[in-house]
């Protein structure tokens, strides 16, 4: 598939990115070379390998279902940059 | 004698034997700071009452004969992306300017515990994506030895405090190579651990199955004595090994006589600087002569490292960083029309170019229909490569080759070329991908006086071999490690 | 033209862990906004999870109730969106390897058995909550659910209809709560539906497009939305119209649903491996352990039923419907062996007192012995039915013993045969026109005549004394 500006104008705004227009172009031109660089891979099969999730083999990481209190609210709100009544304060939402 | 200049094995000596003040060390490493950071432009933010303040604390411990860690007093700076509670945690990006982390990484807590001191956080590539700290969005770091010159990243700015003695030892955290690329280029001693040995609870993610943090210090004994430090399971973090780890400090043994060390041939082919693998090639025959058996090996997945390692990373940074949207913490943008727009102008404006760049690639990989094709195939071929390291360590006990294909470049020679920035890490990513620990140390420097890396891989969590290797090597190859460019401002 | 609806729920139970899925903060419902909240849980920069082993060994056991395959190998995903009830901006849930799969659970509609399937069932983590009144040019955010535990169980497009919908929903909650992996209290938002629905004509293989309706929090409102949303449907499809795949909201006041704008975006949830958990793997010792607390399940209890008691299918199935009330009734039976009784007074009195008063059936004011005691009065003859009815009501007022309100309101049944003989003369000589119809054969006016005089006693006269006198003194 070949990337176009469209490319990415979708993909922007699926990870709800602004991006101005000299952005989207420089953008398109790196998300292509890029992609023809990481195509590499398809020199090598890979058809029965299994996919590496974690490095480590490891499983059932597991903590027990303990109750310990929670922050002071004061520090859960400290560095927002909007808030009041207790909570967050984002634009209203439209549901 | 000069404090600054001591090691942090000697100065915690002399702290425990009360010949040093800890208030005293303190002082000098905030003056020096100070005095020369404003050249350098290593840190973030500097701790100067804090700092003192804890001094006087640790000094009053110590003076009571209350027991302390073997590093007590110890005037210590962190990356800043390692999250200090009450202490400004930036990831070197407008987007986490003010964050103020109501919290501790795991890494600070035991650094607190060990009574060293906090001396201040350290610039580095915003997010940690980059290779030479130029990305910061505050300002960029420049390596001690030519103030032209990039300090390498994304550690840049642990690794250049360490080379100025502005703190005794840094930590810095590696994903694709950002402790030992920038230790390489800064001529200091930086270990990336095995994947799982240190705990990644507190560090800002940037690609949760490749992120470790680790020590930049000044000699291979201080990395020793730090690493054990910071080294344990956490219950914290799901990815944390429980398992036994030693005391670092009993591998500072002058001796690898019969270790069996492979040379990766891929290690020493093209894009490699002549000057850098002459100098490897050159220590390989001092390691020889110290006993080694090195022997030529083939880790032939090496050029499809990198391209796994940007898509595998980019995809896990994408939802990483989705969380900083301007709702909870951090930057938001002034003009805004509705929701929808909030976030996207935060983010626009929040994130740096190569912080963006990495977003799209990485929001590319994993949607819909290019899953397989590029995150899928990552992860495949990440596999292909562990089992090439699996196979040559059944007959070595280690890798040695280049820790960077060249030395420290000027500022804004490569910041222009994504790809060209990404292959500097060709010698790096493998262990990251692998999750095996590595090290990289001096082991020369090259006619511009710059210094050069040699980096040892190894087994996991094996990095007793790594630190036996590296100090056996340290403790027999001289080296004049005395930063030029900072002379200069002296 | 005849359709045929086609429904399938996604069904979210929270689970009745202590604390939340990935950290310590309680999962207690309500508290000030951000007052159950620590960094994991609000996605600050840095932390990290670690799952709750009571979240996989709940949701193993809710895979074992319904029939389900457990997965030996299983794993955590992101899903990414962007919301801002969901801090990390992904929820942690689970994508191609869920805990459990390929269930089933048996429902009956009107005597009228069918199996229906599950897909999955997965385990996530809870959203917070969106606070629209708090300001008029802003909304709120609180976390505090942010990070619950959640089941999330997916059913087969089986459904048919919107009583099927009923009665698999009803199934569903009732085997959760006798497993107690969710207190599902539907008016907290424990256990919500949605609903995936198209219709099609009758006869027709493919589905048509269907429509995902959100968080549906109660019975009524699940099979109310159903019923619309069919009917929406086929109106669509008759007037030529077409179907849009979209998701709606549905508005239980107005009664009707309308189109979510918020998720008009088509979505591309980017799921990946969550790097930060490790696999689940659940061997053939812990499965064993989880399966050991299984308890006994309503159909069995049903069963049971039916065969230790001797309870009619439709006492039973009633009675084991909800673990609450089949406890209730146990409790009842072990000191009154009269157990018809009980099961009728349960289903009667007892389930209609607590529809007037719009309580939940665990806070009756009534004990369950305290039934028993009462039915072990009239069985005794202590007491008259009637009577039994209003000693009964004061019992559920006040919580008091059948025996104290008996003395205390002075409801011993009279068998004083001189007295009720009294009333029955009164009442013939007072009702000359009902003795007549009776003498001319219509016997149905004794019950006049009864009520008189079970109307001069109070209720307490024993109803077989009054007709044996009553009858001997007619036919006198
Ligand atoms: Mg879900
Ligand atoms: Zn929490």
């Amino acid at each position: 598939m070949e990337i176009t500006i469209e490319t990415i104008e979708h993909v922007a705004s699926l990870a709800r990115l602004s991006l101005k227009e000299d952005e989207k172009i420089r953008l398109t031109s790196d998300l292509k070379n890029i992609i023809s660089y990481v195509e590499k891979l398809n020199e090598l099969d890979t058809s029965n390998i299994k996919p590496m999730e974690h490095v480590i083999p490891m499983k059932n990481v597991l903590r027990e279902d303990i109750v310990n209190a929670s922050y002071d609210r004061n520090e859960i709100l400290k560095n927002a940059h909007e808030s009041g009544e207790g909570g967050f304060k984002v634009p209203k939402v439209v549901e | 004698m000069e404090i600054c200049k001591l090691t942090a094995c000697q100065t915690a000596e002399m702290i425990r034997k009360r010949e040093l003040g800890v208030e005293e060390v303190t002082k000098a490493y905030l003056d020096r700071v100070e005095k020369l950071d404003t050249s350098l432009d290593s840190f973030v933010t500097v701790c100067n009452e804090e700092a003192m303040d804890s001094a006087r604390r640790v000094q009053k411990r110590i003076d009571s004969g209350e027991a302390v860690s073997k590093a007590a007093g110890l005037p210590i700076a962190l990356k800043d992306n390692i999250c200090t509670m009450g202490v400004k945690t930036t990831c070197a990006s407008r987007m986490l300017g003010d964050f103020n982390p109501p919290y501790d990484a795991t890494v600070s807590k035991k650094l607190k515990a060990a009574d060293t001191v906090l001396l201040g956080k350290l610039n580095m590539d915003e997010f940690a994506m980059g290779g030479s700290t130029e990305s910061s969005y505050f300002k960029i770091t420049k390596n001690p030895w030519d103030l032209e010159r990039v300090p390498g990243g994304s550690s840049g700015g642990s690794a250049a405090a360490v080379a100025a003695d502005f703190t005794t030892f840094a930590l810095g955290s590696d994903t694709g190579g950002s402790i030992r690329q920038p230790s390489s280029f800064c001529g200091v001693v930086g270990l990336k651990p095995t994947y799982g040995a240190v705990s990644r609870y507190g560090l800002v993610a940037f690609a949760s199955s490749l992120d470790q943090i680790g020590p930049i210090t000044k000699d291979v004994a201080d990395c020793a004595l730090a690493m054990n430090l910071i080294t344990g399971h956490d219950c914290m973090d799901s990815t944390s090994a429980d398992i036994k780890y030693p005391d670092y400090l009993e591998f500072l043994k002058n001796d690898i006589k019969g270790m069996k060390i492979g040379i990766p041939k891929e290690y020493l082919g093209q894009g490699l600087n002549s000057e850098v693998k002459e100098a490897i090639l050159n220590s390989l025959k001092q390691l020889e002569g110290m006993g080694a058996v090195c022997e030529e090996v083939s880790l032939p997945l090496t050029e499809y490292a990198i391209p796994a390692y940007y898509l595998i990373s980019s995809a896990e940074a994408s939802s990483n960083l989705a969380r900083y949207d301007g709702v909870k913490y951090g930057y938001r943008a002034e003009k805004y029309t509705d929701l929808l727009d909030m976030y996207k102008q935060t983010r626009d404006e929040g994130f740096g170019d190569e912080v963006k760049r990495r977003i799209i690639l990485g929001t590319y990989a994993l949607s819909s229909g290019y899953y397989d094709a590029y995150y899928k195939k990552a992860l495949q071929v990440r596999t292909l490569i562990q089992n090439d390291f699996n196979k040559v360590f059944k007959d070595y006990d280690l890798i040695v080759g280049p820790t960077a294909p060249t030395t420290a470049y000027k500022i804004g020679e490569k910041s222009k070329d994504p790809i060209q920035m990404y292959l500097g890490d060709i010698f790096t990513v493998s262990a990251n991908i692998a999750g095996l620990p590595g090290i990289s140390l001096p082991c020369a420097k090259d006619s511009k006086n710059l210094p050069i890396g040699i980096q040892f891989i190894g087994k996991a969590f094996d990095e007793g071999s790594l630190i036996r290797a590296a100090y056996t090597f340290e403790q027999n190859t001289k080296l004049d490690m005395e930063p030029a460019g900072l002379s200069t401002l002296i | 033209m005849d359709y045929e609806v086609v429904i399938g729920l996604e069904v979210h139970a929270e689970l009745a862990t202590r604390s939340k899925i990935y950290c310590s903060c309680t999962t207690e419902f309500g508290g000030e906004p951000n007052t159950h909240c620590c960094p994991i849980c609000t996605g600050m920069p840095g932390v990290l999870p670690v799952l709750n082993k009571k979240v996989v060994e709940y949701a193993v056991k809710a895979g074992l109730a319904t029939n389900c395959n457990i997965a030996s190998f299983s794993k955590q995903d992101r899903k990414n969106y962007f919301y801002p009830d969901l801090p990390k901006a992904f929820q942690t849930s689970q994508y191609d390897l869920p805990l459990c799969f390929g269930g089933a659970i048996e429902i009956d509609v009107n005597g009228v058995k069918k199996s229906i399937g599950l897909t999955r069932i997965h385990i996530e983590e809870d959203a917070g909550k969106l606070i629209h009144d708090a300001w008029a040019d802003g909304t709120l955010v609180d976390y505090n659910r942010c990070g619950v535990p959640l089941i999330e169980i997916v059913s087969e497009p089986d459904l048919r209809s919107a009583d099927e919908v009923k009665a698999y929903f009803e199934k569903l909650k009732s085997i959760l709560e006798y497993i107690e992996v969710s207190d599902c209290k539907m008016q907290e938002g424990s256990l919500r539906a949605d609903v995936n629905l198209s219709v099609r004509k009758r006869g027709q293989r493919e589905f048509g497009t269907r429509t995902e309706m959100k968080n549906l929090n109660s019975i009524k409102a699940i099979v109310r939305a159903v019923e619309a949303e069919t009917k929406r449907q086929i109106e669509e499809l008759e007037y030529g119209g077409t179907i849009i795949q979209e998701t709606r909201r549905w508005d239980d006041n107005k009664g009707e649903s309308y189109a979510m704008r918020s998720k008009e975006e088509a979505h591309d949830y980017r799921y990946f491996p969550e790097p930060d958990l490790l696999p689940i793997v659940v061997g053939e010792e812990w499965l064993s352990q989880i399966k050991a607390e299984i308890p006994e399940l309503p159909d069995q209890r049903k069963s049971r039923y039916v065969e230790k008691f001797e309870l009619p299918e439709y006492d039973a199935a009633v009675l084991t419907s909800s673990k609450i009330i089949a406890d209730y009734f146990e409790a009842a039976a072990a000191v009154n062996s009269n157990v018809k009784a009980i099961s009728n007074w349960i289903m009667g009195d007892l389930m209609r007192a607590i529809n007037e008063k719009e309580i939940e059936f665990s806070n009756i004011p009534v004990a369950p012995e305290d039934l028993a005691g009462l039915i072990g009065l009239i069985d005794k003859g202590t007491i008259t039915g009637k009577a039994a009815k209003k000693v009964f009501d004061i019992m559920f007022e006040t919580g008091k013993k059948p025996m104290d309100v008996v003395k205390e309101e002075g409801l011993e049944a009279v068998n004083d045969e001189a007295a009720i003989l009294l009333a029955v003369k009164e009442a013939i000589s007072n009702n000359p026109k009902s003795v007549e119809d009776y003498k001319a054969g219509k016997k149905q006016a004794i019950g006049f005549l009864v009520g008189q005089i079970m109307k001069a006693t109070k209720g307490k006269a024993q109803p077989q004394t009054v007709n044996e006198l009553l009858v001997k003194e007619l036919e006198k």
